[in-house]
């Protein structure tokens, strides 16, 4: 036992230094591209404080914000399929298949129809409407998928999750519609995952529900381990079943909700980044939370620079990326897996 | 079928009639300019080429809503027709991923190919929803044990999320983005008689075709061993309805994008209202398609004038409701 668990140890360690080393590789190739081409070095010597006027411009008020906003949204929205994965025992659970993002998508439209600007101090306050979007939806999905005597199935809160996103989706577009044609063409941008987030307010309203909600995720791993037990036996060894799954659900719904608010509503990472970490580090949380963070990271980063360079000089979406790769995985675990 | 009941479906199909009636003569007289129901009249029956408003009607208003009653028809009838050879409740072309498949080669071809006359687009669209079709009842054989009804239904709902995820980017490759995102989204807005002069055939003929497999697809919906008993060749019964599904569906997505749910909502009524019988319960539900999608169409242009609303996303305020409740009533049965 003792052995299992330090080669397991072991192994999650090595396998997050070499995602992280992969990680930092991924951020500064994504400085690099652009319409106007920074090398690494040039890059390194801006980040210091010697670069030429121009590369400042474009490295500290263009690229970084995006980077760092499309960085966070992938932690955040790794680790909340993780924790919608392992809460829901349901191995397909992801913040977009579910719906979530869809919500998030109308919270961020009401914002916009209350406060009628997405820069400025208000931007702070954004990710509390999607949070609310999100948490309304997700109670939704809940109730029409539960059943008194069998509980929720998987299939089941799946097929609920895709319609709902459609529903949402459409009185999302139909709501910007009414406001005015600019809100109608940003919505319809937003639900295919393109990445808004530009400006420095941006990543100070998303951080700081990346830095907390993370962190508080990551203390709850024994609680999440417990739930792959069933519900029956985890509260039989004094898991307050009932209480946790809440607690870690709101949080899993505000850790994506927060994510996609500035990153647009994007599918499957919350899908693929967990079940590549558990192929990494084993079932259990603690080892492979962080894992599912940094794929997510990768997964996301990599997305907008492929779409952002590959095209040029036009950009596609990171959802279009991210869908193009995680849509066929999908697919490949509902067939894999029995239910 | 005793007196009493062909009574009812004879009234019930009279009733549809009128109402689509009814409803195509509103959605051309009202709009930006409204016109009185005379002068419709005689735009339609006298026209006069020097009038205004009968130049509205025949430009503009009567092709879109002759659009909308001819894809609503195909819509439906796939729909009813996916629903009988999948004995799938869930089933429709645009939530299994025909309509997106079809979507995809129309944005390809709109990208490589701009210069395609009318048919040839349509050909291509044939080709994207039959290649899409392919896929899931492949996936669905590949599968150990056969695959459940809901676990296609999402098989579908994640094909066409794919789909559409490669179409979206194509159009913002291609810079097609103006031209195919409300398209896309689906809308009749943009028909013209050039339009309309393909897809009417198309539509007549598919419908007539699956009228004419009625009889075996209503066995089939009594299963298929049941079905094979009764003299249906079932493998024969099932491909050719789906083929009749993907020729639907194709040709109206070539005209009008990819609209979801009509397929879905459509048929479930008609079974309710005149019975299971395909051969009555495919016609009436065309019938009832085409006011669901010419009412649909007139409330998309009239919510928020002088813009237009996706007439897909109308109707999935009312679809997705429906839908849920399919899925919770599924799980009874399952």
């Amino acid at each position: 036992m003792e052995s299992l668990e330090k080669s397991r140890a072991r192994r999650a360690v090595a396998a997050s230094l070499c995602l992280l080393l992969a990680a930092v590789g991924v951020v500064v190739f994504a400085l690099n591209t652009g319409s106007i081409r920074l090398s690494p070095l040039n890059v390194l010597s801006t980040l210091l404080g010697n670069g030429t006027e121009e590369q400042e411009l474009i490295l500290f008020e263009y690229r970084l914000p995006r980077i760092i906003i499309t960085a966070l949204a992938g932690i955040g929205l790794g680790v909340a399929g993780a924790v919608l994965q392992g809460v829901s025992r349901n191995s397909l659970a992801d913040p977009g298949i579910l719906g979530l993002n869809a919500g998030a998508a109308f919270g961020l439209i009401v914002f916009v129809s209350f406060f009628r600007s997405m820069e400025g101090p208000t931007a702070l306050l954004i990710p509390m409407f999607t949070f609310a979007g999100g948490v309304l939806t997700a109670i939704f999905i809940f109730l029409l998928s539960y059943d008194r005597n069998r509980g929720i199935s998987p299939i089941r809160l799946i097929l609920v999750g895709i319609a709902i996103e459609a529903g949402i989706g459409a009185v999302t577009l139909f709501l910007s519609l009414r406001l005015d044609e600019d809100i109608y063409s940003f919505a319809s941008r937003w639900l295919a995952g393109s990445v808004w987030g530009r400006e420095w307010i941006h990543v100070g309203s998303l951080f700081p529900w990346i830095a907390l909600l993370a962190p508080f995720i990551y203390s709850q791993s024994k609680k999440l381990d417990v739930f792959a037990l069933g519900d029956e036996l985890a509260a039989g060894i004094g898991s307050r079943v009932t209480r946790n799954r809440i607690v870690l659900l709101a949080s899993a719904v505000a850790l994506s909700c927060a994510s996609v608010a500035m990153a647009g509503g994007i599918g499957f990472i919350g899908l693929v980044a967990p079940h590549i970490a558990r192929r990494l580090a084993g079932p259990q949380h603690r080892y492979f939370l962080p894992i599912a963070g940094i794929v997510g990271l990768l997964v996301l980063v990599t997305a907008d620079t492929i779409g952002r360079s590959v095209f040029q000089p036009v950009a596609i979406p990171a959802g279009v990326v991210v869908a193009l790769v995680g849509g066929p995985y999908f697919l490949y675990l509902l067939f894999k897996i029995k239910f | 079928m005793n007196d009493r009941q062909r009574w009812r479906v004879v009234i019930w199909f009279l009733v549809a009639f009128a109402a689509l009636l009814l409803s195509m003569f509103a959605a051309i007289s009202f709009g930006a300019k409204e016109l009185t129901l005379q002068s419709v009249w005689t735009a339609i029956f006298q026209y006069d080429k020097d009038d205004t408003a009968h130049q509205i009607v025949q430009v503009y208003r009567l092709p879109r809503v002759l659009g909308a009653v001819l894809t609503g028809m195909a819509f439906a009838a796939a729909g009813a027709l996916m629903q009988g050879v999948t004995r799938n409740p869930m089933a429709d072309t645009g939530i299994l991923g025909i309509n997106a498949g079809s979507a995809f080669a129309v944005a390809l071809s709109f990208a490589l190919l701009p210069h395609l006359t009318y048919g040839q687009l349509m050909l291509l669209s044939f080709l994207g929803a039959a290649l899409s079709t392919a896929a899931i009842v492949l996936l669905g054989k590949a599968t150990r044990g056969g695959m459940g009804s809901l676990k296609l239904t999402i098989a579908g709902a994640v094909i066409s999320s794919i789909l559409h995820a490669l179409s979206t980017g194509i159009a913002i490759y291609f810079e097609l983005s103006q031209d195919l995102a409300f398209w896309y989204a689906g809308g009749v807005a943009g028909v013209r008689w050039e339009h309309l002069k393909w897809l009417a055939p198309i539509v007549f003929i598919g419908i007539a075709w699956a009228i004419g497999m009625g009889r075996s697809i209503t066995s089939m919906s009594l299963g298929s061993v049941t079905a094979a008993s009764l003299g249906v060749r079932v493998g024969r019964t099932r491909l050719l309805g789906m083929a009749a599904a993907v020729v639907l569906a194709g040709s109206s997505v070539a005209v009008a994008g990819a609209i979801s749910f009509v397929g879905l909502v459509v048929p479930h009524i008609a079974r309710r209202l005149i019975g299971v019988d395909y051969r009555l319960s495919i016609p009436f539900s065309a019938l009832l398609g085409a006011i669901l999608l010419v009412w649909a169409d007139f409330a998309s242009r009239m919510v928020n004038p002088p813009r237009e609303f996706a007439i897909g996303g109308m109707v999935a305020m009312v679809g997705v409701p429906f839908f849920l409740y399919l899925a919770r009533k599924e799980r009874r049965e399952l």
